[in-house]
Formats: C-alpha cells, sequence, structure tokens
C-alpha cells in the first residue's frame, strides 16, 4: 500500500515542479534488529517522493553493509536520508519524515535544489565569521 | 527545522540534522527532550521552541563562541 494519497502525491508533484536543479535523496537503513520497520518505512516514502520528480534521484545503503560510505556522510544511526543537490550541503533526516517533517522534507529538497538558502542578508554576514564546525540538531515529533 | 537546513545550505561548516525524537529514544534522553522543536547545538547549547531567525542564528554562534558569550 502507498504511504503517499493520491492528493499528497499531486501536491508533491506540484511543488516538485519547481525543483530549479537536481536532488539526490540518499537513505541509510537496516533490513534487520530493533527499528528495522522505520527504515522499510522510510525506503518506500523515498522512492515514492522520487516518482514525483524526473529532478530527483534515490540511492539506497545498508549501514552495515556500506559503511565506507555511510562513514563519508556522517550516518551512524538509521533510517537516515541525506538530501543533496550540487554537493552535500550538511541536510540530514533521521527517522521518517511524516507529518509536519514531511513538508521539511520537501522544503531541504527546494534549498538543495537551488543552493539558494532564506535567510536575511544579516544572517548571511553573520555566518561569514564563522571559523568552526556547527553541527545543529532539532528533535521533532511526528505530528 | 526548516532554518537549520537553510543555514547548512548557507554555511559548509554547518551541518543540521532532524531527529525524529520518538524514533532515537537513546538520543531524545541524552539531550533530555521534554518539549519540541528542541534544538542542540554542538553539544553545548541547547533551546526548546522555534525561535526567530535572529535569535536562532544567535544560539548557533553562541555554541561555537562557548560559554554564553553574546554573538
Amino acid at each position: 500500500m502507498a504511504i503517499l494519497t493520491e492528493r499528497d502525491r499531486t501536491a508533491v508533484t506540484e511543488e516538485l515542479g519547481k525543483l530549479p536543479g537536481p536532488v539526490k535523496l540518499v537513505v541509510f537503513g537496516q533490513q534487520l534488529g530493533p527499528g528495522s520497520e522505520y527504515s522499510v518505512e522510510t525506503e518506500r516514502l523515498v522512492r515514492e517522493v522520487a516518482e514525483c520528480s524526473d529532478k530527483v534521484s534515490v540511492e539506497i545503503y545498508n549501514l552495515h553493509i556500506d559503511r565506507e560510505k555511510a562513514a563519508g556522510y556522517g550516518i551512524d544511526r538509521t533510517p537516515a536520508i541525506v538530501v543533496e543537490g550540487a554537493r552535500d550541503y550538511g541536510i540530514r533526516f533521521f527517522g521518517i519524515p511524516a507529518g509536519y517533517e514531511f513538508t521539511n522534507l520537501i522544503d531541504g529538497m527546494q534549498v538543495a535544489a537551488s543552493g539558494e538558502p532564506e535567510l536575511s542578508p544579516e544572517t548571511l554576514e553573520r555566518l561569514r565569521g564563522l571559523t568552526e564546525r556547527v553541527h545543529i540538531q532539532v528533535f521533532t515529533t511526528p505530528t | 527545522m526548516r532554518l537549520a537546513h537553510h543555514l547548512a545550505v548557507a554555511s559548509e561548516l554547518i551541518r543540521g540534522d532532524c531527529v525524529e525524537a520518538t524514533e532515537f529514544p537513546e538520543l531524545a534522553q541524552r539531550y533530555s527532550v521534554m518539549a519540541v522543536p528542541k534544538t542542540v547545538v554542538n553539544e553545548t547549547v541547547s533551546f526548546e521552541g522555534a525561535l526567530p531567525e535572529p535569535q536562532f542564528v544567535d544560539n548557533v554562534l553562541r555554541a561555537v563562541k562557548g560559554n554564553g558569550g553574546s554573538s
């Protein structure tokens, strides 16, 4: 059974129709063990999203088998989605991006495709002063 | 969440993770996630709620400059 309803598909197709460039969704999952059902669902959801636009490609990896790939992306748990545009900007989702987070997935795809963040000139100026790595983790729930 | 991803695109030094708290209870526990959204920056700065962009950036930069100094 599909995860996205017909109505969802129509909305996603419309949103992704505006993608200014290609996007790659790189999924890391696991087939066995606790939490593997989340990986299966995430993979299905990502494939359904990719079906909505020919600008979206999908790569699926197993965290425990494709270790080098996972290390390269800094992924140590599943399910994980890396949203890549012209390069890997550092956009990650851990867990199924359902509910409100689904909107964020689509938004993440759009900003990765454009490479142009919607931020104020002041923010961009302040970021220019950054000299150290910053890891931002935002915890959410699927409401 | 949206802001973290846009900041990641703006700077090569920033990575933005969206973490589904109920699927990663051990992480949620480690960072004492009681309400969402909760944002943790570099393990040193954390805050609850969706902040406006300038305040969100304040917190991000505070994590780098350490111990609560203003940006």
